[in-house]
């Protein structure tokens, strides 16, 4: 369904503007990374995208896609996962049959993606009674087990600890491997060097660059970048 | 004080006893209060999860009035079933005034506010906490509505039994339309408001102590479903 071609896209809540006349395009293939500092307007950015907000001004257009399935072909994490109060596996079900597919199909096709997340063994368990990094790998489960062609990622890994962070990482590239363009939006300049092929740097709810990673980090070409890249790791 | 002794151990000689008049009060109270929550339920729980998932114009104001309308005096609900079900009432014909249905229809029409105000309550917290997650997974507002009843659903339970609860205690509406007839429309507050009046305390004191206890059992009921669901659930 990519690419994915952002014109001139502004958005505002309550008077303030939050996306400033964003302008992109997307391509299938690199990891995407939206990185900025807090209130850059990644995840408004992000959701915009997904279509759980509609821009103001400028258009959003997926190629290669009908309209109507425009959502069933993308998934999204949130920051904070939000389980049902049922078990891990009902909860990766619950995604699959809102998609249309059988019951006996639902179970077959969860109980594999718990599996790759190393969350078999705990799929008759209540989602809800899971660890924080628990429940985020099971919310990559959930939202892979639909194969999308695009998942949104937002801020995966803010409230998780060290370990739990490597085994999201490691979730996502699998997901990347598997043929799903990968959209992640993260502060964290580490986590970006990891997982990103091509970096979206926002500063105030402007785009100021697109380059592929190791550009950005040589030569930030705005003077925002270059501040923030210092700002963050401020040995070098 | 020595007439409260005596009474209370006539009282609970009546209990122990099973004392026909007693239990036969006892038992109607509970079918006429049961049917009553069972009805509101189907009411006012899809009720309050519509006004919590959609929105409206006047949305602000019908919230208002559902919450003003939990505190609905039961004598005024009584009085306008009364109104309605009386041979010149609109609904007249049905010859349903002074029979249990009518106080099923009373008790269901006071505790109908009760059940979709606060079940709205509960359900629009969820819809806040799951919207973007549910609507990110492709489901429709129907089926979110679902989704967020089932999810809250212990919550809820303790609304329908809070909404019980206000049913069998109330006398006001079913005095009216029931009309306290001796072994056809006589539940346990009415027969207290009579046995009392009368000078029977023993009765009075007896289902006195059945209604206590009914509500005494239901609040930790709905006490240990929340602490059991929250344990096991999350």
């Amino acid at each position: 369904m990519l690419p994915l071609e952002l014109n001139a896209v502004s958005f505002a809540a309550g008077g303030t503007t939050i996306i400033n006349g964003i302008t992109a395009r997307i391509e299938t293939g690199p990891r995407t990374i939206i990185l900025g500092p807090n209130g850059a307007g990644k995840s408004v950015l992000m959701r915009l995208c997904h279509g759980l907000l509609q821009p103001g001004a400028g258009s959003i257009i997926w190629h290669g896609v009908r309209n109507g399935d425009v959502r069933r072909r993308q998934a999204m994490v949130f920051q904070r996962p939000v389980m049902l109060r049922r078990s891990a596996l009902a909860n990766v079900m619950y995604g699959l049959k809102l998609a249309g597919k059988s019951r006996s199909e639902c179970e077959l096709r969860a109980m594999d993606v718990l599996e790759v997340v190393g969350l078999a063994q705990h799929a008759a368990r209540p989602a809800r009674v899971m660890s924080g990094g628990e429940q985020q790998r099971l919310a990559l489960a959930r939202a892979w087990a639909l194969g999308p062609d695009v998942l949104f990622l937002d801020e995966p890994t803010a409230n998780l600890d060290p370990a739990s962070t490597h085994d999201i990482e490691n979730i996502i590239n699998a997901i990347h491997a598997s043929g799903t363009k990968i959209i992640m939006t993260t502060h964290n300049l580490g986590q970006a060097r990891r997982l990103g092929d091509e970096i979206l740097f926002m500063s105030n709810g402007r785009l100021m660059e697109h380059t592929p990673i190791d550009q950005f980090f040589k030569e930030p070409a705005s003077a925002e970048a270059a501040a923030f890249i210092k700002g963050e790791l401020p040995w070098q | 004080m020595n007439s409260l002794g005596e009474a209370l151990g006539a009282a609970w000689r009546l209990l122990v006893g099973f004392d026909t008049e007693l239990l036969q009060v006892v038992g109607l109270s509970l079918q006429v209060s049961l049917t009553a929550v069972v009805i509101a339920t189907l009411i006012g729980l899809p009720l309050g999860a519509a006004i919590a998932v959609e929105r409206f114009r006047g949305r602000q104001a019908l919230i208002v009035l559902l919450n003003a309308l939990m505190g609905l005096p039961p004598v005024v609900v009584g009085l306008l079933v009364y109104l309605l079900l009386s041979r010149a009432g609109p609904l007249g014909s049905l010859g349903i005034l002074f029979t249990p249905q009518a106080m099923i229809i009373a008790q269901a029409v006071l505790i109908v506010p009760i059940i979709a105000a606060l079940s709205r309550q509960i359900i629009e917290d969820a819809w806040r906490e799951y919207a973007e997650q549910l609507r990110s997974l492709g489901a429709r507002r129907l089926t979110a509505a679902m989704t967020l009843i089932w999810d809250t659903r212990f919550s809820l339970l303790t609304i329908v039994l809070a909404g019980f609860g206000r049913a069998a205690a109330e006398v006001g509406a079913v005095m009216i339309v029931g009309g306290n007839i001796d072994g056809v429309t006589r539940v346990m507050t009415t027969a207290i408001a009579l046995e009392t009046s009368k000078g029977d305390l023993p009765l009075a004191l007896g289902l006195g102590i059945v209604l206590i206890g009914l509500v005494v059992l239901l609040n930790a009921l709905a006490a240990t479903i929340r602490e059991v669901a929250q344990r096991k659930y999350g």
